[in-house]
């Protein structure tokens, strides 16, 4: 673990010292992938919900379905993809040296990030936000009553971040205790190391579904923070933030229309609605400026599906899912009370 | 002309020159390729981030320390932790080292097994995995706070899943008064010691000298304690809320590390130790037995003196191991300076090059200094040949 690190901290060291000073601005990222003929998305270390592995060793969640989507617009095939598990503290300078072509990892917006990284936001495929979870039996009902508790946090995150906001605007004098492992950090908060643990409410589900005894564990009301999550790509090739981010907003905007991952094919040859026929193809040739095939958006839909069959099959009540409500959250459309929206597609 | 490239001063400057300047124009080339290739990637760069504020916190710091201190600090903060596991790690491997390399030599055949199963057993083993196990025991066995475990059955000290807790001093005008009947004290004792050695040198009378040096380090501060009128009082942590409070606190974190530090490097320490004994010559115990000492002095006055020859470059490299392996603490937790600068503070701040080269010179300057002090030790314990 701490070789991996070393190596990896020398590997970017050694790569901005040696690499030749033109590199950054010769080849595009989207002809990169293309000749390598798959694309490397990075993950992080397994975590229900966003990204997992199955018995057979295949990743699969709602953030392994955005690396799917930009496979299946580049290439018309979702499996395309090599997959980077990376572990948390080293995920950005994983981007910054061009071991990951996109990030896709429950990684939060914020403006240090995107401007102090050479990295760029694309768009958010979740709306998240840090709340705690405690154990039924302490009694706790809200995360105002955590005064002179020891919390458990991920360290190099906005969590931890987040926490020490909270804990100084509230007077709580919380004690964080940081672990750059997840699972060591879940292990010392369910053997009672920490009062709370605190995370995303999501990765918070993740965690109490991967305890043997769920119903022990509580995750109080208290939403703290704003948690935007979506892909990341590296500052100065637009074309490719551009690929990105429209390859989620297809999943989005094909929920909106109504094409899932059953009827894209029928509707395709049917349909009188302008809009879809530009999205999939039939008409125009928005196609071109993403530098993409015709049928980039028709392979989205009908090889990862639309949001809400994604989100269904991960996030919500699905049988792989962690289930985490999708109605009435920011997650839902626009049109349904929630946050998820596409800009048009013309 | 042609003599110049025979001449032997000449051609060794030439090379001198040329493999410094190769050097220098290496550092330079990587140094402004570095800064190119990050300024062209839009990338910060610089050491003005030890000024700007970090935004976290951390649950053991030895100075003052809250979220919205700076980064500078920050490191500060990560030196220090780092400093005080590495000493308590140091001292605990050379004591545990010594005693279990001395177990390993013993005549009971027991004892020598045990020792040796010990040393096999530690040293077969990654270091990182024993870190984590020792975590886990520590937490599975160690109590909540609300049932805490009353160290020494003081009410003072305590220990439960949160960490290991003792009192704090604060100090009231008059402390000073107790602070001289401190130094008082200790000045007497040595005073106490050299007479002892005159006394005993030249008529072989032998002062009871540890139990005088006792009596006088305690009952001296004690007597000015209370003629300053018992200025210095004590700040006992009781249970508030969760956790326990005041006085001070080290978390299991950094008892799990001291604990696997010490026991793992003892394990190598203790085969230096047994290697040190074993090159002392047989004849040196028979003769410091026949003299008359006992078995105990004969290893403290005759053999553990010129085993330490062998035994003090070996542990120069067992000590800088222990420095450098406390940087696992990273796994569990422990706010030390790879945790928490080049962990934290990095991710936070993203000035990855800036962050590894303040933290690799940390490590350099520890290991050189650890390395100067045992070298000039190790140059006084060395025979002195005539």
């Amino acid at each position: 673990m701490k070789v991996m690190k070393l190596l990896a901290a020398a590997a970017v060291m050694m790569g901005m010292a040696f690499a030749g000073s033109s590199t950054a601005v010769a080849e595009s990222t989207l002809d990169i992938v293309k000749k390598r003929g798959h694309l490397r998305c990075q993950v992080g270390q397994p975590s229900p919900g966003f990204y997992n592995l199955d018995k057979d060793g295949n990743w699969y969640g709602s953030d392994v379905a955005v690396c799917q989507t930009i496979a299946a617009a580049i290439f018309g095939d979702s499996s395309k993809v090599e997959y980077q598990s990376v572990s948390t503290p080293q995920r950005f300078t994983a981007m910054a040296n061009g071991e990951s072509d996109v990030l896709s990892r429950t990684t939060t917006w914020t403006l240090l990030r995107d401007t102090q990284l050479g990295l760029d936001f694309t768009t958010v495929n979740f709306y998240d936000g840090q709340g705690f979870m405690v154990r039924v039996d302490s009694g706790i009902k809200s995360s105002l009553e955590l005064e002179g508790a020891t919390v458990c946090v991920a360290t190099g995150t906005t969590t931890e971040l987040n926490l020490a906001d909270y804990s100084r605007a509230n007077n709580l004098d919380i004690e964080p205790v940081t672990f750059e492992d997840k699972n060591v950090r879940n292990e010392t908060f369910y053997k009672g190391g920490c009062d709370a643990v605190t995370n995303d409410k999501s990765g918070l589900a993740s965690t109490k579904a991967e305890f043997p005894d769920p119903e022990n564990f509580v995750i109080l009301p208290e939403t703290i923070s704003k948690e935007p999550l979506g892909p990341v790509v590296r500052q100065g090739d637009s074309n490719w933030n551009d690929i990105v981010m429209w390859s989620v907003f297809a999943l989005i905007a094909a929920e909106e229309l109504g094409l899932n991952s059953g009827n894209v094919e029928s509707v395709r040859s049917s349909t009188t609605n302008a809009e879809i026929k530009r999205m999939l193809g039939v008409e125009g040739n928005l196609h071109e400026g993403l530098g993409l095939s015709k049928d980039w958006a028709y392979d989205i839909v009908s090889q990862v599906g639309n949001y809400a069959e994604v989100y269904e099959a991960y996030m919500g009540g699905g049988e792989r899912g962690i289930g985490i409500t999708r109605a009435g959250s920011q997650n839902a459309l626009w049109n349904q009370g929630g946050l998820m929206y596409s800009p048009p597609f013309r | 002309m042609l003599n110049l490239i025979y001449n032997e001063k000449i051609r060794a400057v030439f090379f001198q020159v040329l493999t410094f300047s190769l050097v220098a124009w290496g550092v330079f080339y990587l140094y402004t390729n570095t800064n190119e290739n990050m300024t062209a990637r839009d990338m910060k760069t610089g050491f003005d981030f030890l000024w700007i504020t970090a935004g976290f916190d951390t649950d053991f710091h030895m100075i003052d320390y809250k979220a919205g201190d700076t980064y500078g600090r920050v490191y500060l903060v990560a030196i220090l932790n780092s400093l005080l596991v590495a000493c308590l790690g140091i001292i605990g491997t050379t004591a545990l080292g010594f005693f279990v390399g001395i177990l390993r030599l013993s005549s009971n055949w027991l004892v020598a097994k045990v020792a040796a199963a010990y040393v096999e057993i530690l040293r077969n083993t990654p270091l990182l995995l024993q870190i984590i196990y020792w975590y886990l025991l520590l937490l599975a066995f160690l109590p909540k706070p609300k049932k805490s475990f009353d160290v020494f059955y003081l009410d003072i000290f305590f220990l439960n899943n949160r960490g290991f807790y003792g009192p704090s001093a604060f100090f009231d005008s008059g402390s000073g008064l107790v602070a001289a009947g401190i130094v008082i004290a200790i000045i007497a004792v040595v005073v106490l010691f050299r007479h002892a050695r005159k006394v005993q040198n030249s008529t072989g009378r032998v002062i009871p000298k540890y139990s005088w040096g006792l009596g006088i380090i305690v009952v001296v501060p004690v007597v000015a304690y209370f003629i300053a009128g018992q200025p210095i009082g004590w700040e006992v942590p009781i249970l508030k809320g969760f956790n326990l409070r005041g006085g001070w606190r080290v978390p299991p974190a950094f008892i799990t590390l001291v604990i696997a530090l010490s026991v793992y490097h003892s394990a190598y320490m203790a085969e230096s130790v047994r290697a040190g004994i074993l090159s002392v010559n047989k004849g040196q115990t028979e003769a410091a037995l026949s003299i008359g000492l006992t078995r105990g002095l004969a290893l403290r006055l005759v053999i553990i003196p010129q085993a330490l020859r062998a035994i003090v470059p070996t542990m120069i490299s067992h000590w800088m191991n222990v420095v450098k392996n406390s940087s696992l603490a990273v796994a569990i937790g422990y706010s030390e300076i790879t945790a928490l600068f080049m962990q934290t503070s990095l991710n936070q701040s993203g000035y990855a090059i800036e962050i590894v080269a303040l933290t690799m010179l940390f490590y350099g300057s520890v290991s050189l200094t650890i390395s100067a002090f045992l070298n000039v030790y190790n140059k006084s314990v060395q025979l002195v040949e005539r």
